[in-house]
């Protein structure tokens, strides 16, 4: 079994004018060592990066990771894929003997990006995609959203009242920069910038960095009295061309399937207490909760609407704000989830702290253009 | 062998596990490559498979490794990528640690069997360096610091210029006998099918090629290439059933130095000798000069050759040159190395490196590395990666007995 | 295929269709081009501010850990060693010792250079042993640089100066 014995995060901000990436990641590697009570540069056996090297404007980002994480001389390596996905690496790393103690860290310093559609632009494929027509790719979103509005019969309110439930969770969230009271008739009237999708339900960049200290059983309980349990990850790739995937976020439900199934979970609907999922685009929420099992293909809307999901509600759903509130924190989405809800469980989250709650879920997406993504399902 | 279960029942989610390779497979490497990066992908996959027994349905997890999006010309390759590697509807993880990736995605495919989440994993490498115009070196423009380093121009020769200066000066290594490295090795790689230049060359044709960055001349450097490569590693009891000669991974290891490499002194990468010592540590030897009977460090540039072996532990600090001299590093020696003609002779698309490093060796240990076969018995042998700004080592030590 | 059995030769067959130069510049074979506009415009930070102001001002600052008491150089806000913060800033001087070096004879694109260009790791005066940082050498023939050799740099008129690695033109032998 794997715990996480200490989270430390810097952040979440729209924009860091005074400090560089490095200055960031340290200040997030530092948290979260004091929290954990250790020392890096003698306890640590394995240290996990993740990132891409456009996000970050680098041709080989690794290279400019060890210093501000303490790993000088130590194992340490990148995963271009979410925190999640980083996750489950030390996980694995933990699992095969290879370390007691792994750190596992991910950040965004989005506000460095001068062209981030071009960025996103470059990840599609060059012969049949990149270069239609000239539109932000986020076109490629609202292409989804509007098939899958059609297969489940949504209205555009079902999808808006996403945006007012985690705009309206995170003015509770201190580290969350995109808090709004606004309300239904606010995100209808915003305009449509790429038609059924609203500019409100897209979230915003946003800049932080966020570090985990994972360790096996037998020395998490030497380290701390009040471990969160890894109790399964799974990650998934359903397929790269936009022409081929499945739209319903099968990538998903695949990665569940596999957590759940590690974790011991047959009926998530009932098993899990809350869960925070990847809204970077609003209606993402309620095709990632159809797609973690927490409600039936057709009822998602319904129960959105009927406070099902609020904070509290009978299953909350992205308490912390999502990324609507929190930001698009690009590989450090899963990592803004995965802290959310290991706060939730040592009871550390503050005004927005639910109560009795046991097991919980984060899933995040490795965003535009790809149909990947990975799920982590933590408990006490 | 057919297993016909839904991919993810299939997954057991075992203990702890040993870890076997049973089959690799890599694409020829050339400067240029019709193939997109997908069929590259694919054609290295399908000859692993072919060469382990399975189909791609029997493959649980894929590991890709793959280096600068840069080169291929994409932000977020390893999706790209997926489809032609296998991963389509599979856990699919990319891992990259610059030019180490190459021994760092079987390390990756290792911890995915060994924590026993996966039985069998299919790891692959690829690298379309030709994308990139109008050089590929264009793309190693932005490996730099962007504030310190990039206003002055420098292209990534400079480094390994640098680094071999201080290597002949601390040890007073004289260029004839690092150029050694580069005919033995394009030499040895003529035997490689996939070659791209293999060619009888002496120690003169190296000093008198064309200077790029002095010391370093052009017959020092391997070349830019397309190519693809890919290994399957299973547990144990997964082995048994395909074959009576898996190849045991015995040890694993890498570490990544500091980013200023401006303040470490060059001639000894210690970053190697930390990885080697994990790795060593795990695979149980003391001895590696002794108990190594077969090895493929990196070799991007021939004094690398000897930089390594010596953070290997293989020759003592200044001593793997004179190794050299003495023949002791060639196929019929005591310690082969690079047998297969590294990177000098066939070719470095960076990643896929893995074809002559983890590949090899492997190849080398299952007695099927035909005319590149080295004369003496083989039981244990270790494969190396480097990469970034001088910092990263990645080891793996592999033995064909248990 | 021969699995488990020992003579066969691996790899078996090597596929892959080359392709020249001139297949390219000929235009037999289909291809895509892209010429993509990505910028970044990336945070100092605290530490490198500070050192790029310095360097505005004519001087190379460095800064110390008394943990580990070396004196680095280029600063940081952090030991990376110690993994502790820095305990303070000092000025240095602004002449060092070569610790290797190159000459150049290709540009970043790998076209060659109409003049070869010298480049050195210099360690600097004032910072703890072998701390360098990477830049040009010039007022000097290839042939008669060496490693040990004292270096002092050039620097841009004031005016000229803005903040940046390149306010150091290049660093010239040191005479005596």
């Amino acid at each position: 079994m794997v715990a996480v014995v200490g989270v430390g995060y810097s952040g979440f901000n729209s924009t860091t004018p005074d400090l560089s990436w490095k200055e960031i990641m340290y200040e997030a590697a530092v948290r979260a060592y004091t929290d954990a009570g250790i020392n890096p540069r003698r306890d640590v056996d394995s240290f996990v990066t993740c990132a891409e090297d456009l996000y970050e404007g680098f041709a080989i980002f690794d290279e400019f990771v060890p210093d501000q994480l303490g790993a000088v001389v130590k194992p340490t390596c990148t995963v271009c894929a979410d925190f999640l996905y980083g996750l489950a690496t030390a996980y694995m790393q933990i699992r095969s003997g290879l370390a007691d103690i792994a750190v596992v860290e991910a950040h965004s310093k989005a506000s460095d990006i001068q062209t981030f559609g071009n960025v996103v632009k470059f990840a599609m494929d060059p012969i049949w995609l990149r270069n239609v027509g000239n539109a932000h790719p986020y076109y490629l979103a609202a292409l989804e959203m509007f098939q899958y509005m059609v297969e489940r019969c949504l209205s555009e309110e079902d999808v808006a009242r996403v945006v007012v439930k985690n705009k309206n969770n995170a003015l509770l969230n201190e580290s969350a920069p995109y808090g709004a009271n606004i309300t239904l008739e606010d995100v209808m009237a915003s305009p449509k910038l790429f038609d059924p999708m609203k500019k409100l339900e897209i979230a915003p960049l946003a800049d932080g960095c966020v570090v985990f200290v994972l360790a096996s059983d037998k020395v998490a309980r030497e380290l701390t009295d009040t471990p969160v349990w890894v109790k399964g990850v799974g990650w998934w790739s359903e397929t790269y061309g936009y022409d081929t995937a499945s739209f319903s976020a099968m990538y998903a439900y695949k990665a569940a399937k596999m957590a759940y199934r590690m974790a011991g979970i047959t009926n998530p609907a009932k098993e899990v207490d809350f869960a925070e999922v990847d809204d970077r685009f609003a209606f993402k929420e309620l095709q990632h909760i159809e797609a973690l099992q927490l409600a039936g293909k057709f009822d998602s809307a319904r129960l959105l609407a009927e406070g099902y999901f609020d904070r509290d509600g009978a299953l909350p759903v992205n308490v912390s704000g999502g990324n609507l509130g929190v930001g698009n924190l690009l590989e450090c989405t899963g990592g803004q989830k995965a802290l959310e809800v290991v706060l939730q469980l040592r009871g550390e989250a503050g005004r927005r702290q639910l109560s009795d709650v046991e097991t919980g879920v984060a899933q995040s997406w490795r965003y535009l253009p790809t149909h990947s993504g990975a799920v982590a399902v933590f408990g006490l | 062998m057919v297993m016909e279960v839904e991919k993810i029942s299939g997954l057991k989610f075992h203990k702890k596990q040993d870890v076997a390779i049973v089959g690799a497979g890599m694409t020829t490497f050339k400067r240029r490559l019709n193939e997109t990066g997908r069929e590259l992908s694919y054609l290295a996959v399908k000859q692993a498979l072919e060469e382990a027994g399975i189909t791609i349905d029997n493959v649980e997890m894929v590991v890709m490794g793959s280096a600068p999006d840069t080169f291929d010309g994409f932000h977020m390759k390893g999706e790209y990528l997926l489809d032609g590697a296998g991963g389509s509807d599979r856990p699919y993880m990319r891992v990259f640690v610059g030019g180490g990736t190459g021994v760092f995605a079987p390390i990756a495919g290792y911890w995915h069997v060994a924590s026993g989440l996966a039985d069998i994993c299919l790891v692959v490498c690829e690298e379309k360096m030709s994308s990139t115009h109008p050089h590929p070196q264009s793309a190693f423009k932005y490996i730099w610091d962007p504030i310190l380093d990039r206003p002055l121009k420098p292209n990534l020769i400079w480094i390994f210029a640098l680094e071999m200066r201080r290597y002949m000066h601390v040890h007073n290594i004289k260029h004839e006998d690092i150029a050694l490295v580069s005919v033995k090795n394009k030499a040895n790689a003529l035997d490689h099918p996939c070659a791209q230049v293999a060619e009888r060359i002496t120690v003169e044709d190296v000093l008198n090629s064309e200077p790029m960055a002095l010391p370093v001349r052009r017959l020092d450097v391997s070349p830019p290439s397309d190519g693809a490569a890919a290994l399957i590693m299973v547990a144990p009891h997964i082995a048994r059933q395909l074959t009576d000669n898996p190849v045991w991974v015995t040890g694993v290891g890498w570490a990544l130095d500091t980013t200023w490499w401006t303040n470490r002194d060059l001639y000894f990468p210690r970053y190697v000798a930390e990885a080697a010592k994990m790795a060593y540590r795990q695979a149980h030897i003391t001895d590696p000069r002794k108990e190594i009977d077969v090895a493929e460090p990196y070799d991007p540039f021939d004094y690398k050759e000897l930089h390594h072996m010596e953070g290997l532990g293989l020759a003592k600090k200044g001593e793997a040159p004179i190794l050299t001299r003495e023949g002791v590093t060639q196929r019929d020696g005591d310690l082969p190395t690079c047998p297969s003609g590294g990177l000098l002779g066939v070719g470095n698309p960076i990643s896929a490196a893995m074809g002559v490093k983890a590949c090899e060796l492997y190849w080398q240990l299952a007695y099927r590395a035909g005319k590149r076969q080295v004369a003496k018995e083989v039981t244990t042998g270790v494969c190396q990666a480097w990469g970034d700004l001088m910092q990263v080592g990645t080891v793996m030590v592999m033995s064909n007995k248990r | 295929m021969a699995v488990g059995k020992k003579d066969i030769e691996c790899p078996p067959y090597a596929e892959g269709t080359p392709l020249s130069d001139a297949d390219i510049n000929d235009k037999k074979v289909t291809y895509v081009e892209d010429h993509p506009d990505i910028r970044y415009s990336w945070t100092a930070g605290q530490a490198i501010s500070k050192f790029l102001n310095g360097l505005k001002e004519g001087k190379i600052l460095g800064v110390k850990c008394n943990k580990c008491g070396r004196t680095m150089v280029p600063p940081r806000m952090f030991c990376e060693l110690c993994y502790k913060p820095i305990d303070g800033w000092v000025e240095l001087k602004d002449t060092g010792t070569v610790e290797t070096f190159s000459i150049s004879y290709i540009d970043p694109d790998a076209r060659p250079l109409p003049e070869p260009v010298i480049v050195a790791v210099i360690s600097i005066d004032g910072a703890s042993p072998h701390m360098g940082i990477m830049h040009i050498l010039g007022e000097i023939k290839p042939e008669d640089v060496y490693i040990g050799m004292k270096v002092k740099a050039v620097w841009k008129g004031e005016e000229e100066r803005e903040g940046a690695i390149t306010d150091i033109k290049y660093w010239k032998p040191l005479e005596g």
